[in-house]
């Protein structure tokens, strides 16, 4: 089978997933993110004109505020065109269906297409659709990828803690609806760290979890010792129905990070979330500001691991 | 017609005939078998030299989408797959809109199949109002109106006391119940099987305990009421034994499997192949080495297409939204030749699971070729290697897994009630 995400050439075609990129290719990235995070510290004019004269169409079926900015963000620091669409739910309910809506745009030639969508694999269908010459990013999709998001993680990883070989990281919280997960697991698995754990609770794990090659963790105290990296997801509210938790009070007792369950990390671990917090739910407020919380650095290096992204994108021919 | 089809290979599995045997067709009936009928002249000889002849396939699942979902498939398309298909015989699922549960709409199915003259259409008429559920249909005139059978379809019946009522009073008449084991509550927004690739790809998932949990009540309100169940696209391990054990405890049950289940798993979902969202959905690999099995060792009776035509519009869209289901008529013979090639399996034993296994199930008097029985003939070459090219498809739903694969075995000429209605290029 092909992997949609690359090119004959093996060079990245569209940024879909992180599974099944290889090392290299987020390596590459990284690193490209890099010149950029120099670049907009070390200069006054952050723009550089890498995507002049291009289209950026950011499309978000499903709504966000910080993924859409930060894309924006990125795609003007490049000197690109950006359109923003929120299209929702509207759009299709009014009978025009997701390729059609696709095809709307092309027409309008876009060069780069950066999408989100509720559904699984919604970003597979426009990337095997549109024109080869056009370029598409998932910004997330249903519970299956967040790509970007997984990339900037690694940034910040890497940032502080140099190197991956060496590594204890413990993804906690709800990885059974999680795109965030998913992609950080596979993109942690592919740099080399030895040890992944997922701590939850068997209600917010999917079914052989451990095949992604984590280890599994109920017990948060267990789970979080002497790791290097705490990376905390996000509880929607909507888990309270649906049998999955009996309360947020109860999964905060159990599954919230406080100053002492991060005690049992190591101690220059960082914390880190890929928002926005719920505090007092997954995280307690102390930690969220705490010292060893790398949250807003994340945010800040979203921005140049993006524009790492479409560079690389937009080269590739 | 009287139709002489000579120097092909006969195989019939009920008479247990594998030879090369000269077929005689008078009027709409088998004549003579080896030998002419007396004063047998011929109007038509169809030359079978090379190739197979076996009877009419009988597939126990092809949705006509008949009334109510024209848009998808109408009958004179669908019957048209059926013929280039071999199928001469087949029973379709009552979720039509409305459902089959009244005795006017089976008698208007069967009276606009009939005047197509193809293939048999034997309907499944629906247990409950509108497979609600709720209230029983009238199954004894919807017997008279033609239904073979009764069943939810897809929509799963959650009220146990309903299932039991429903079950005791087919039993009554000795009317068979067909069912597909599924917990409603486990299944619910599920597209995928609950697995390794559910999770890698972020999919809701179905895990094999709705399957078994539902058949598990379904046999035990089975052996509680005496009614003849048939259980329907088995999908798991697990099923298939629970299958198993119940026969070997003598319980009147029956099992079919669909050919998609046989070939596929939930690797074949790759990167969303909307193509592969299957209802059931397609298991492991474990799941599906353990369906192959069973239609081996007879635990499943026999093997059909689930043929589900859906419209283009319906599957391009992301996974989960996508329609479920299949295209499938024009593919059982092969398929089911292909499955029984790499188990090596023999012909005479393979051709029963699609012929007078399936017939036997529906009840109806077709799937073999005995002298007198009804002249329903598949004609075939084994040898001819063909790739599936969904265009080239008869059946209006174009949505097909195995496109691009090679098959093996083409229908050359199928016959209905004495009547040559498809005849294939001969290449």
């Amino acid at each position: 089978m092909n992997n949609p995400q690359l090119n004959k050439n093996g060079e990245l075609q569209h940024l879909l997933t992180t599974d099944g990129l290889p090392a290299r290719i987020l390596r590459n990235i990284l690193d490209k993110a890099t010149e950029f995070v120099s670049a907009a510290e070390g200069r006054e004019i952050k723009k550089t004109p890498l995507l002049h004269g291009k289209s950026v169409f950011n499309i978000f079926f499903e709504n966000s505020t910080r993924t859409r900015t930060t894309f924006e963000i990125a795609a003007k620091r490049l000197s690109a065109d950006v359109v923003n669409l929120n299209i929702g739910s509207s759009s299709t309910s009014k009978g025009e269906t997701l390729l059609d809506t696709v095809d709307n745009l092309c027409a309008m030639h876009a060069d780069m297409f950066i999408v989100r969508h509720s559904s699984s694999g919604a970003v597979h269908l426009i990337a095997q659709h549109v024109a080869p010459e056009i370029h598409v990013v998932n910004a997330g999709d249903g519970r299956h990828a967040h790509p970007t998001q997984a990339l900037l993680d690694m940034y910040t990883i890497r940032h502080y803690k140099k190197e991956f070989h060496n590594l204890r990281v413990a993804i906690v919280g709800d990885v059974l609806h999680s795109r965030v997960a998913r992609s950080q697991i596979h993109a942690l698995t592919t740099l080399g760290v030895p040890e992944v754990r997922v701590v939850a609770p068997k209600t917010l794990l999917p079914t052989h979890v451990e095949k992604l090659g984590v280890q599994v963790f109920h017990d948060m105290e267990q789970g979080l010792k002497d790791v290097d990296v705490v990376m905390m997801l996000r509880l929607q509210n909507e888990r309270m129905q649906g049998a999955l938790l009996p309360s947020a009070q109860e999964y905060f007792k159990y599954y919230g990070l406080t100053q002492e369950r991060l005690a049992l990390a190591r101690s220059d671990a960082i914390v880190m979330h890929p928002g926005p917090m719920n505090r007092g739910v997954e995280i307690d407020s102390s930690v969220a500001d705490g010292t060893q919380s790398v949250i807003l650095p994340q945010v800040t290096f979203g921005i140049a691991v993006r524009m790492a992204v479409m560079s690389i994108l937009a080269g590739t021919k | 017609m009287n139709i002489h089809i000579k120097n092909g290979r006969l195989i019939d599995p009920l008479n247990k005939i594998d030879a090369k045997q000269d077929v005689y067709i008078v009027d709409k009936r088998i004549a003579g078998i080896g030998k002419a009928p007396q004063n047998f002249v011929a109007e038509q000889v169809i030359d079978a030299a090379g190739l197979i002849v076996i009877p009419g396939l009988v597939d126990v699942a092809a949705r006509l989408r008949e009334p109510g979902y024209e848009y998808k498939a109408t009958l004179e398309s669908e019957m048209d797959a059926a013929m280039a298909g071999g199928v001469t015989s087949l029973s379709c699922p009552p979720d039509t809109d409305p459902a089959l549960d009244e005795p006017g709409l089976v008698e208007m199915l069967k009276h606009r199949a009939r005047s197509l003259n193809q293939a048999r259409v034997f309907p499944v008429g629906a247990l409950t109002y509108g497979l609600k559920g709720e209230e029983l249909t009238e199954m004894v005139e919807l017997t008279e109106a033609g239904c073979k059978a009764f069943s939810q379809a897809d929509s799963i019946l959650t009220d146990t006391r309903v299932l039991m009522r429903a079950m005791q009073y087919a039993a009554t008449f000795g009317y068979r119940v067909w069912l597909r084991p599924q917990d409603a509550f486990l299944a619910k927004d599920g597209v995928a099987h609950d697995g390794e690739v559910a999770t890698r790809l972020g999919l809701p998932a179905i895990p094999v305990v709705a399957e078994t949990i539902a058949l598990s009540t379904m046999l035990q309100l089975a052996r509680e009421t005496g009614v003849k169940l048939h259980v329907c696209r088995i999908s798991s391990a697990e099923g298939v034994e629970m299958v198993r054990a119940a026969k070997r405890q003598g319980l009147p049950v029956t099992c079919d499997v669909s050919m998609n289940h046989v070939h596929l798993c939930e690797m074949d979902i790759g990167f969303f192949d909307a193509n592969c969202h299957l209802m059931p959905p397609l298991r492991s690999q474990r799941d599906k080495a353990a369906l192959r099995a069973g239609l081996l060792d007879g635990t499943i009776d026999a093997i059909c297409s689930n043929h589900s035509p859906v419209d283009e519009d319906a599957k391009q869209l992301p996974f989960a939204e996508a329609e479920a289901g299949a295209t499938g008529m024009e593919l059982l013979l092969p398929l089911v030749l292909k499955w029984a090639e790499q188990e090596g399996l023999s012909l005479l034993d393979t051709i029963a699971r699609i012929t007078i296994n399936p017939a036997q199930l529906l009840g109806v008097k077709t799937g073999h070729l005995s002298v007198g029985s009804h002249a329903d003939v598949c004609i075939f070459d084994q040898s001819t290697a063909w790739k599936v090219e969904p265009s080239a498809l008869k059946s209006q739903g174009k949505n097909t897994p195995f496109n691009g694969y090679t098959m093996q075995g083409r229908v050359r000429h199928t016959i209905v009630e004495g009547h040559i209605a498809f005849s294939g290029i001969t290449l």
